[in-house]
C-alpha cells in the first residue's frame, strides 16, 4: 500500500464530522477523467471509506498498472471533498483484490452504453471471454461486431466495428 | 512486508541478508519491466499500422505502471529497513521510485538482456514480446503464491495485462511466421537474433535463489517447461522452426549488460541528470 498523501490541515475550514454515506455520495461525483460519464464509484475503484475522528481515508485500486488516471483521480477526490469542507483526507492505493470490471455497477454500464462505449461483456473470472466475445454495437444495437485491435485509446478499451452500421465504437474490455 | 522466521534463515548464506535479496529481486522485475516498456515505446507514433501503433503503446504502458508498483515498493523496503542505498544527488530525504529508475546506472540495472535489445523491425519486437510475455505470464503466476503480500498483489495485478500482451504477441507471431514469404524470413531472422537471450530468463541469479528459498519470490527453473510448450505449440502453428541452438547469452540479471542499455539510460535519465532534483 501506498499512502499518496499526507493530512492538510493549512485549510481554513476544519473538518466536521462526516457520515460515511455522505462521503460515498461525494465520491459518486468525481468522475473518471478519460470516461466522463462514469463516476468513480460507477468503475468500482473505490474499495473503501473508513473515517475515524476527523480523518477520512479512502482506499481505491488502479484499473491498469499504467493508468495515467489514478494520479488526477486522487487530486481529483482530494479538490471535491475539500469544497464540502473535509480536510483531512488521507487517500491510501491497495492493488490487492486487483480490480475487475466486475465491479462496475450496473447504473455504470448503463451511462457507457448511452455514451456509445460498449460495457464489458461476461465476468473476468471466464476466461472464454477473450476468445468468443459477442460484443453489441453501441450505436444501431447490432450484435454483428468485430474486433479491430485488442487495444484502444485506453489502457481499458479495445476497438471494434459494427459490420451493419460501419461505425467503429470503444468496447470496454473484460478485465 | 517480510516476515521471516529463524528457522528459514538458517538456510540462507549469512552475507546475503533477506532484505537485500528482496531489494534485488524487486529492482530486478522492475528494471525488466521499465525497459521493455522503453524499448516499445519507441514505436509509438512509428507503428506499422494505428492500431498496432496504440496496441504497443498500450503494452509499454502496462509495463512501465508494473516497474513503477515494483520500484515504490523497492523504495518503501530501502526507506522503512534504512538500508544504505548510495545514490547520486539524493542526500537527507527517502529515496524514491523516481531515484531508482533515474539514478542508477549501467551495472546497477539488473534487467533481462532480451529486453534491453534493439527493436529491429515489428517481427524482432513481437518476437521479443511473445517470449517475454510468456515467461512473464508464468512467473506472475506463481509470484501471486509470494509469502510477501506486496509482490503478490503486484503480480496479481498484472497477471491480467499480461494476458492481454501475450494473447496479442502470440497471434502476431502466428501471422508473420504464417504470412508472407517477406514476413517469414523476417521472424525467421528474428529467431536468429533473440533465441539466444531466452536461457538468461531460467537461470536464477544469487537474489533470485534467496527470494525464491525464502518463498518471496519464484523459482525460474520451474517455469522452463511450460514456456517451452507455450513457444514450441505458437511456433508450430506460425510454421516456424523452435531452434536448436544452445541460449547462452546471460549476465543481465546481475548487472552485465550489452552495449545497448548505456544508450537507453542515456536518454532515459538525461533529464534527471543535468538537472538533479528537478520535478513537474
Amino acid at each position: 500500500m501506498n499512502v499518496l498523501h499526507q493530512h492538510n490541515t493549512q485549510l481554513p475550514n476544519p473538518s466536521f464530522n462526516v457520515e460515511e454515506k455522505k462521503v460515498w455520495e461525494l465520491l459518486d461525483q468525481v468522475y473518471d477523467p478519460e470516461v466522463p460519464v462514469l463516476s468513480i464509484v460507477d468503475l468500482g475503484i473505490v474499495r473503501k471509506v473508513e473515517i475515524e475522528g476527523l480523518v477520512v481515508t479512502i482506499t481505491i485500486t488502479p484499473t491498469y498498472s499504467g493508468c495515467p488516471a489514478m494520479d488526477v483521480i486522487s487530486m481529483n477526490i482530494r479538490l471535491h471533498l475539500l469544497q464540502n469542507g473535509i480536510t483531512d483526507i488521507k487517500i491510501v492505493q491497495a492493488l490487492s483484490p486487483a480490480w475487475t470490471t466486475d465491479w462496475m455497477t450496473e447504473k455504470g454500464k448503463q451511462k457507457l452504453k448511452a455514451y456509445g462505449i460498449a460495457p464489458p461483456v461476461g465476468k473476468s473470472f471466464d476466461q472464454q471471454w477473450m476468445e468468443d466475445v459477442q460484443v453489441e454495437c453501441p450505436n444501431c444495437r447490432s450484435n454483428n461486431t468485430r474486433l479491430l485491435s485488442e487495444f484502444g485509446s485506453t489502457s481499458c478499451k479495445a476497438l471494434f466495428q459494427c459490420n451493419d452500421c460501419k461505425e467503429p465504437f470503444d468496447y470496454f474490455k473484460c478485465h | 512486508m517480510i516476515e521471516i522466521s529463524n528457522s528459514e534463515l538458517q538456510d540462507v548464506p549469512v552475507q546475503k541478508l533477506p532484505v537485500e535479496a528482496l531489494i534485488n529481486y524487486t529492482l530486478n522485475l522492475a528494471d525488466t519491466s521499465l525497459i521493455l516498456g522503453h524499448r516499445n515505446s519507441e514505436w509509438t507514433g512509428h507503428g506499422p499500422v494505428l492500431e498496432q501503433d496504440i496496441a504497443i503503446s498500450n503494452i509499454a504502458l502496462d509495463l512501465i505502471g508494473q516497474a513503477r508498483n515494483f520500484y515504490q515498493y523497492t523504495a518503501e523496503v530501502i526507506n522503512k529497513n534504512q538500508v544504505a542505498f548510495d545514490l547520486p544527488y539524493v542526500t537527507g530525504r527517502a529515496i524514491t521510485e523516481d531515484d531508482l529508475a533515474y539514478l542508477r546506472d549501467v551495472l546497477e540495472f539488473k534487467n533481462l538482456l532480451l529486453v534491453e535489445q534493439p527493436n529491429g523491425d515489428w517481427g524482432q519486437t513481437i518476437l521479443r514480446q511473445f517470449f517475454f510475455s510468456a515467461y512473464q505470464y508464468l512467473l506472475y503466476e506463481q509470484l501471486q503464491k509470494s509469502k510477501d503480500s506486496q509482490l503478490a498483489a503486484i503480480a496479481e495485478k498484472s497477471i491480467k495485462e499480461t494476458t492481454y500482451h501475450l494473447r496479442w504477441s502470440s497471434e502476431w507471431v502466428i501471422r508473420l511466421g504464417d504470412g508472407t514469404e517477406e514476413s517469414h524470413q523476417r521472424m525467421l531472422n528474428a529467431l536468429q537474433e533473440f533465441w539466444m537471450f531466452t536461457g538468461e530468463l531460467f537461470k536464477p541469479s544469487a537474489y533470485e535463489q534467496v527470494a525464491a528459498a525464502m518463498q518471496i519470490g519464484v523459482d525460474v527453473t520451474t517455469l522452463k517447461g511450460a514456456w517451452m510448450e507455450k513457444v514450441t505449440a505458437v511456433l508450430e502453428e506460425a510454421k516456424l522452426p523452435l531452434p536448436t541452438t544452445p541460449a547462452l547469452q546471460s549476465g543481465g540479471k546481475t548487472g552485465t549488460h550489452s552495449e545497448h542499455l548505456g544508450f537507453i539510460l542515456a536518454e532515459m535519465q538525461f533529464l534527471q541528470r543535468a538537472y538533479p532534483n528537478s520535478n513537474w
